[in-house]
Formats: C-alpha cells, sequence, structure tokens
C-alpha cells in the first residue's frame, strides 16, 4: 500500500473519531443532542442549532445516490490512469450527505442513478486511512 | 430592505482588458493586472494618483498596491472565487456613496494558461477539502459542478442539448467579438460529440483556460458626469455565499443567487422585463442554466426550456453573455471582472457601429457572477446615465 498515490486525509482533533471509526470498518457521525440532525462533515458546533452536545453515533451506512459525476479525466494520473470512474454524493438513511466513490458499477450515466441505492464498503487504502466508498445494493 | 438610496449614487466610468489576452506567455499576472488598471484608468481619463480605493480578488490588494504604487484608504480583498469583483463593485459603491473614498480601482491579473508569476495550486490534506473531497478524485472545478449539474438533470428533467444551447449561443456571440479566442460557430452535436470532461460536461461545456487582465473604474455619479466616458450607474447591488465544498452545498438545485438577486433588483427598483442586456458568468454551461433560474428569470427547473431555441443567441429574445463569455472569449480563471467590463460596454453602447454586436437602445443591463463552486454570487443592476 506504500505505492497509495492519490491524496490521503489528514485527520484533525474534530474529525478523528470519524476517520478512527472507518479504520475500525464502521461509520459513526456526529448526531447533534440539539436538533437531532446528523452532522457531516463532523464539527465542533452544530452549523444548525449551535448546540455542542455532540454524540459520536454509528450509521446503518446504507443511503441513496444523490447526484454524482463521471470524471474522464484528472490531472493527477493516479486518478487519471482509473478515468472514467464515479464520484457521487450519497444521502445517507440518516439524512447526512457525503461525497464519495460508487465501485463496483459501470461508469456510466446508464447504468448509475440519482436515487440508485447503496452500502458502504470500506477500502483500506493504507496501513492509516480507510475510506468510505458505497456499491448498489 | 436593501438601500434604495445607494442607487444611482455612483458610476463606473472606466473598463478595458489587459493589452492582450488570450495566450500571453510573455507576461506575468501581475503585469497583466496593472495593465487591466492603467487601461481602465486611461478610459476614464484618470491615473493612477487619481486612485483613493483599491479592490483586488487573487492578489493582495498590498501586491496590487506596491506594484502600481497606490495608496488607497479604502482597501479590499475580498476573495470568493471568481465573482468577487462584482461584490467588489458593491462595495465600492458603498464606499464613494458614504464619501469615505472618491475613485475605486478594481483590478484582476491571471496568467491562468501560461502560469506566469502565478503562486503554486495548493491544498492541505487536512484542510475540509483535503479530508472529505479530495480523496476521491472529483476534478475542480468542472467536475463540482458537474455533480450539480446530474442532480439538476434528474430532478427537472434537463438535458445536455438544452446545456449546449448555452455553449452555442455564447459562441455566436463570440463571432462579432475580434477578442474572442474562439469565433468559428458550433453546433448542440459538436457540443454533444466534443471530449468528455466529467459527466455530463463535455469539453465545450467547460470555459477557457486563458492569461488575461482588466481594470474597472468607479467615481461617484456627480463626477462621472463631467468625465470622458458616457457614465454607466450602479443601480442595484446584491452579494452571497452558502458553502465553500460542492458536497456542502445546501442545494445542488439552488444557487446563492436566490439571496444575490432580489435585493439587487429591489435597490433598482427594477423587473427581470427591463432588462435590456444580460451577463451571466460562464464558468460551464449549467452555470448559467442555474443562474438564470436563481435570478427569477424563469421558474425554478425551467432554465432548460428558457434557453432552448437559441433564446440567447443574437437575434434572441434575451441577449446573454454577449462578449462571448467565458465559454468562447475569455477565461483566466476568475472571469468577474470581464462581465463587467461586457455589461458596461453594451450599456455605453461602445458596439454602435458594430451591427449585431451592439444590443440595441440598451438602457438597463444585468451583471452576474459565480465563484468557487456555486459558492458565491454578485449580482449587479446596471443602468445608462
Amino acid at each position: 500500500m506504500a505505492d497509495y498515490k492519490k491524496p490521503l486525509p489528514t485527520p484533525d482533533p474534530v474529525t478523528k473519531p470519524y476517520w478512527d471509526s472507518l479504520k475500525a470498518h464502521a461509520l459513526e457521525l456526529q448526531r447533534c443532542g440539539g436538533c437531532q440532525q446528523v452532522l457531516f462533515y463532523p464539527r465542533p458546533i452544530c452549523p444548525s442549532c449551535m448546540s455542542d452536545n455532540l454524540t459520536w453515533t454509528p450509521m446503518s451506512g446504507r443511503g441513496v445516490v444523490h447526484a454524482f459525476a463521471i470524471p474522464h479525466r484528472h490531472p493527477n494520473p493516479a486518478f487519471g490512469s482509473e478515468a472514467p470512474y464515479v464520484v457521487a454524493m450519497i444521502e445517507l438513511e440518516e439524512g447526512a450527505r457525503m461525497m464519495s466513490n460508487l465501485v463496483e458499477v459501470d461508469p456510466t450515466p446508464e447504468a448509475v442513478t440519482v436515487g440508485m441505492a447503496v452500502e458502504i464498503v470500506y477500502d483500506d487504502v493504507t496501513d492509516e486511512v480507510t475510506l468510505p466508498k458505497f456499491r448498489p445494493r | 430592505m436593501p438601500n434604495s438610496s445607494l442607487s444611482g449614487k455612483v458610476a463606473i466610468v472606466g473598463v478595458d482588458e489587459s493589452d492582450r489576452i488570450g495566450v500571453v506567455p510573455d507576461k506575468s499576472m501581475l503585469q497583466l493586472d496593472a495593465e487591466g488598471a492603467r487601461n481602465a484608468l486611461k478610459d476614464a481619463g484618470l491615473t493612477l494618483k487619481d486612485v483613493d480605493g483599491l479592490f483586488t480578488a487573487n492578489i493582495s490588494p498590498a501586491e496590487v498596491g506596491e506594484y502600481l504604487g497606490i495608496e488607497p484608504k479604502v482597501v479590499d480583498g475580498t476573495n470568493v472565487g471568481g465573482c468577487s469583483f462584482l461584490i467588489h463593485v458593491a462595495h465600492a459603491a458603498t464606499a464613494i456613496a458614504e464619501g469615505r473614498c472618491e475613485v475605486a480601482l478594481i483590478t484582476h491579473g491571471e496568467s491562468g494558461r501560461s502560469r506566469v508569476g502565478m503562486p503554486p495550486r495548493a491544498s492541505s490534506a487536512q484542510s475540509m477539502l483535503g479530508q472529505f473531497e479530495e480523496p476521491y478524485g472529483l476534478p475542480r472545478p468542472a467536475g463540482s459542478y458537474a455533480l450539480a449539474a446530474s442532480r439538476h438533470m434528474a430532478q427537472y428533467g434537463t438535458t445536455k442539448e438544452q446545456l449546449a444551447e448555452i455553449a452555442v449561443a455564447t459562441r455566436t456571440w463570440a463571432g462579432l467579438n475580434p477578442k474572442a479566442m474562439y469565433r468559428d460557430p458550433i453546433t448542440i452535436e459538436d457540443v454533444l460529440r466534443s471530449r468528455m470532461i466529467c459527466w455530463p460536461f463535455n469539453l465545450l461545456d467547460c470555459c477557457l483556460v486563458t492569461d488575461a487582465g482588466g481594470g474597472v473604474v468607479l467615481t461617484s455619479a456627480e463626477r462621472a458626469r463631467d468625465l470622458q466616458r458616457h457614465p454607466v450607474l450602479v443601480l442595484g447591488m446584491g452579494e452571497a455565499l452558502d458553502h465553500n465544498l460542492i458536497s456542502m452545498m445546501p442545494d445542488l438545485t439552488n444557487g446563492p443567487a436566490r439571496i444575490s438577486g432580489p435585493p439587487a433588483f429591489a435597490m433598482a427598483g427594477v423587473s427581470h422585463a427591463d432588462i435590456d442586456v444580460a451577463q451571466v458568468y460562464d464558468s460551464f454551461t449549467y452555470t448559467v442554466l442555474l443562474s438564470l433560474e436563481d435570478l427569477g428569470f424563469c421558474k425554478k427547473g425551467e432554465g432548460g426550456a428558457f434557453v432552448s431555441g437559441q433564446r440567447t443567441a443574437p437575434g434572441g429574445e434575451f441577449p446573454l453573455n454577449t462578449s462571448g463569455g467565458g465559454l468562447s472569449y475569455t477565461h483566466p480563471g476568475m472571469f468577474g471582472i470581464f462581465v463587467i467590463i461586457e455589461a458596461v460596454r453594451q450599456l455605453r453602447h461602445d458596439y454602435a457601429d458594430q451591427g449585431e454586436r451592439q444590443v440595441k437602445d440598451a438602457r438597463i443591463g444585468l451583471a452576474h457572477g459565480t465563484g468557487g463552486v456555486l459558492s458565491a454570487t454578485g449580482t449587479l443592476i446596471l443602468g445608462r446615465d
């Protein structure tokens, strides 16, 4: 995995529990005790109600494709050499929306549809980092 | 309520591009900026020594001020993407109306294509972008706009052909502009057959990448009447910002123009039917479609129908992006200053002897910019004095 050439995230103090949960092959996001919304990305203060009563909560890992794009080129050869591939906004059952890749699907607008049901897969891209990806379910 | 007492108090009195635009590998970003500033001041009949308000975006006001020898008493380096310059007009008009400065200069220079004197492109792996978007390989900015367009297509049935209508009409306008980079006519088929960049965008759905500078000069409407060019009044203004990352956009089919548009129209006291000519920042075809809906020129979801049948081309009912826009005229990375320049030239009737290039009897114009990844907007209503 040392030859992983794509950009890797570096956690910060607020986001570390999120990245730690993925490494453990779970998906945990913050639920706000003030307004009950599930937040993404992680924050120290709820952007809806300003509460800091935020609890890390396991998610189902299920959702739907909210929007998608299919890059056919990318300035970074690590991505460019794999194009076309699918980048999607996933709307989780719990309401939060996150960017990810859709895998195990043809990268064509015929095969991918908005509203398509998906589930999480954990992609251990390095020893330190696991990325959340999604596949059709 | 927008402060309507500001309406018409300040005028744009000079605009111009750098000496050359397009592919300019022999000039740096700062040189393009300086040329745009000088040429706009010459257009106004003013000099650098007259400037006491300085507005810049991609290069800091300190860097530009030093380079040009300006010691401003009002400075503004607001940078929220390519629409920043439209927002600068609003800030400059406010500062001039309040008497905080007398002559405001807005400048831009960018060696977007040749990358001469440009800062490195850098992002942090610990930023929100670095953590929550970059690992997935969405090319910015094209991919971000493409993602949003896919949602509009699914939700409202907008088609790639409808998006292509915008590219085709804009290219026809470019054919009338000798400064435009691409001037040969194209068809909807040409757009659909051009290289796929990031579905749903083909190459011809995307703006150019060029080298260019530009400048805009403002002063009070009162002083403007003693200057050499026909004044163009700032009648209404609005600005808005609702996200930074495309994945954080509250609604991919509703942009910040829904916030910046209404106060601009209200301040100007004009309706949509009063707009004779519109310049709407066209980073991508979808940017235009979304902006027209958000600004209220048509209902939400009807943008595709609105632009169909070449309604925005020369001779059409809705003259739009009459320079050839970012899609065909020039686009160094941040296009907003050129949106203003063309809006002003149309309202001054600079093209009066150039046939269809001039929108006949244009008196009220809209200049609208979108920056970032549909992140921020600036809306101006301008009027021929």
